[in-house]
């Protein structure tokens, strides 16, 4: 997988307006991203923030009141956002697929599970009936379901949260599409569960070598599904990096809220620090930094002029003013120190991960760990 | 040999549905913990555990099947008449985990918040009302002027601080959290969390923080009880039971919580449960295996469980 560096998504200076009764909600603000083969993106952000409405863009799933004022999403050097209706049904489900939220309403109810699963093969590949039918039961034993076999007849109801989270996934994969788009894939779901569905979704990227935008708010899943992480904040992108760049040397002040406000293994009993504040209202965004009104460490230039990227790395991008040659110097909060340290320690040791693909190798069916799924 | 007060004692309670039929569900079975005044205990399993269950039946708003439920010494099931309830409702409240559902869209702020002073007659006037509603909000860190809105016109984090004015507007001793924080934004929960100490070391409250996030229940509470299929399967100080984790449950349940360290992440190995012991039909009863940790065993695994402390550090009872 190392010579995959290529963009398989391409997402420029996207702007989306909602058009709605109170007036033009600014949703999407100037967003790039890429997507590179087999890697996993993860949008990090509060609700609001603009993450959703950035896959949906993606999907050409934008409601009727959304306006793309801006920008570019491109697939394999295609604009998704020029294609027609048809062109979108043809990509949508095969080449791009979406896990979402949550697995109790997503699945249609009347439909026998092996039916469901089936489907994007008889509609994007023209299977007979019975290859369909096959290959949705490879899906499904592949998705660890038990008893494959009796179960592919059974109803949506008959199953459990994360049983049907799996079902979804079946669906989501069964065209092995090149993107997959997982939405809050695991926020409705036990921890164990989570866990059980998280590992099932890295061993199926390995194995199909798909490439996944993961979102959520939840940072600890992030740490151990991306191999990049954007963050996102009242529409925009305020930081962007490889995991261990966002996680160990964070540079955005909003990036260092998110992490200081998760208690950790070591948080130990006091108080938990927490952002103040609520984030702005994207009907007026503000002026400059958006994220000014609730940062401890804003300057006068913050509610002025919005900053542009700083470079950290190759890799690693911040917006905030705090990056300019000319800021004073700031001392970020403690835990965001106790990472910098880390980091700093393991730049030596030469251990921190600079955006390589997480993938061990593996990419074939059949090596030795297939044991925990299949059966 | 405790000095500290109990507020609340849970015995052998059971809360079975649909009793003698094909379909029973034994949703609690059989759980008992004390809650000591002032503290916060932290009642943590998946869902179907039957923690919020236990919750319920704790505030009465579900009879139990068996048991005791004892708050300030009194049994909750003996309060038959309508003022010994509205009494019992005064000290005991409730905070719930869908803000968007727990708040009635037809109601202002204040008439939400008042509710509770209406019913209890706790107003002298609509002045000394509105005084009182605009009081609690500005303790739960929303604006006076906030109180002739609607819900409609407030985040998830601002709802569930309504919320809790709301619980706070009869002056209770004790709260029950059902997973207050569950559908809020990592940033609020902070918030939210960092409320609930603050409230409780201003005016002394006792709370049952009922959650399925590990570590934010670490982080609240002095006490840990983990529930699973119904049982109550270990107990203890919160730091030792997330730490050191007796009972095979808790350490799978432990080391499913996600870390926001990507290289903690990398090594991570997930402890798999295998739940069969649990319904192999040997008594089992709570048994103290270091002071104050509770672990559910039977008579020939208690070894097990000593010899596991000892390895973790920890020093065993006898």
């Amino acid at each position: 997988m190392e010579n995959a560096e290529e963009n398989i998504l391409e997402v420029k200076d996207l702007t989306i307006d909602f058009h709605t009764y109170a007036g033009t909600v600014k949703a999407i603000r100037d967003v790039s991203f890429h997507l590179k083969k087999g890697e996993t993106l993860a949008i990090v952000g509060e609700s609001g923030s603009g993450k959703t409405v950035t896959t949906k863009t993606v999907m050409g799933l934008l409601a009727n009141n959304a306006e793309v004022v801006e920008g570019t999403v491109k697939f394999r050097g295609k604009d998704i956002l020029k294609m027609t209706q048809k062109q979108l049904e043809d990509i949508r489900g095969k080449d791009i697929a979406e896990i979402f939220q949550d697995p109790m309403t997503s699945l249609d109810p009347t439909m026998r599970i092996g039916k469901q699963i089936a489907e994007p093969l008889r509609i994007h590949k023209g299977y007979s009936r019975e290859k369909a039918n096959k290959q949705a039961l490879e899906m499904l034993k592949l998705v660890g379901i038990t008893n494959a076999e009796e179960r592919i007849n059974d109803y949506p109801h008959q199953f459990s949260g994360g049983m049907r989270q799996r079902i979804v996934i079946a669906i989501a994969l069964v065209c092995y599409p090149e993107i997959l788009i997982a939405d809050e894939p695991t926020t409705a779901l036990d921890v164990t569960i989570q866990a059980q569905i998280l590992d099932l979704m890295k061993e199926l990227q390995e194995k199909i070598s798909t490439s996944i935008i993961f979102i959520t708010h939840d940072l600890g899943v992030v740490a151990g599904m991306a191999d990049r992480v954007a963050v996102m904040y009242a529409g925009k992108i305020v930081e962007y990096g490889t995991v261990d760049e966002i996680f160990y040397n964070p540079q955005h002040p909003y990036t260092w809220g998110l992490l200081n406000s998760m208690p950790t293994l070591d948080t130990a009993k006091g108080k938990l620090e927490s952002i103040p504040g609520t984030p702005p209202d994207l009907l007026d965004p503000p002026a400059g930094d958006p994220f000014a009104a609730r940062n401890p460490y804003a300057m006068k230039i913050d509610e002025q002029k919005e900053p542009p990227f700083f470079k950290v790395s190759d890799t690693h991008y911040a917006a905030t003013w705090l990056l300019h040659p000319d800021a004073p110097h700031v001392e970020p909060p403690v835990e965001i120190k106790r990472r910098q340290e880390v980091y700093k320690k393991r730049l030596q040791e030469g251990t921190i991960n600079q955006g390589h693909i997480h993938s061990t190798g593996n990419t074939s069916f059949g090596t030795d760990d297939d044991d925990a799924i299949g059966e | 040999m405790d000095t500290r007060e109990k507020i609340l004692e849970v015995k052998h309670l059971k809360q079975y549905f649909n009793v003698g039929k094909k379909d029973e569900v034994r949703a609690v079975d059989d759980v008992s913990f004390d809650i000591y005044k002032g503290e916060t205990f932290g009642l943590v399993g998946e869902s179907g555990s039957g923690k919020t269950t236990t919750g319920r039946a704790i505030i009465r708003l579900l009879d139990p099947t068996d048991g005791q439920v004892l708050f300030n010494g009194r049994d909750v099931a003996s309060l038959k008449s309508k003022t010994d309830m509205m009494a019992f409702r005064r000290e005991m409240q409730m905070i719930f985990q869908d803000p968007y559902a727990s708040l009635n869209p037809r109601m202002k702020v204040k008439d939400i918040v008042a509710e509770g002073i209406d019913i209890h007659h706790l107003a002298k006037n609509d002045q000394d009302r509105t005084n009182q509603v605009e009081d609690l909000l500005e303790t739960v860190g929303l604006n006076r002027d906030h109180s002739s809105r609607y819900p409609n016109e407030f985040s998830g984090g601002q709802r569930q601080r309504i919320g809790i004015a709301r619980a706070l507007a009869v002056q209770p001793d004790f709260i029950i959290a059902d997973e207050p924080i569950s559908a809020l934004d990592v940033s609020i929960q902070a918030q939210v969390v960092n409320l609930m100490k603050e409230l409780q070391e201003q005016k002394g409250l006792t709370y049952l923080f009922i959650a399925h996030d590990l570590s934010m229940v670490k982080y609240i509470s002095d006490r840990i009880g983990v529930m699973h299929y119904g049982k109550l399967l270990e107990i203890g100080p919160a730091e030792e039971v997330y730490n050191h984790p007796l009972h095979l449950y808790t350490e799978s349940l432990v080391s499913a919580v996600p870390q926001p360290d990507p290289e903690f992440e990398r090594n991570r190995r997930q402890v798999v449960y295998d739940s069969t012991p649990e319904f192999d039909g040997k008594k089992r009863q709570m048994v103290e295996i270091t002071p104050q940790h509770f672990v559910r065993a039977s008579e020939d695994e208690l070894d097990t469980y000593r010899k596991r402390a000892t390895e973790a550090g920890l020093k065993t009872l006898i």
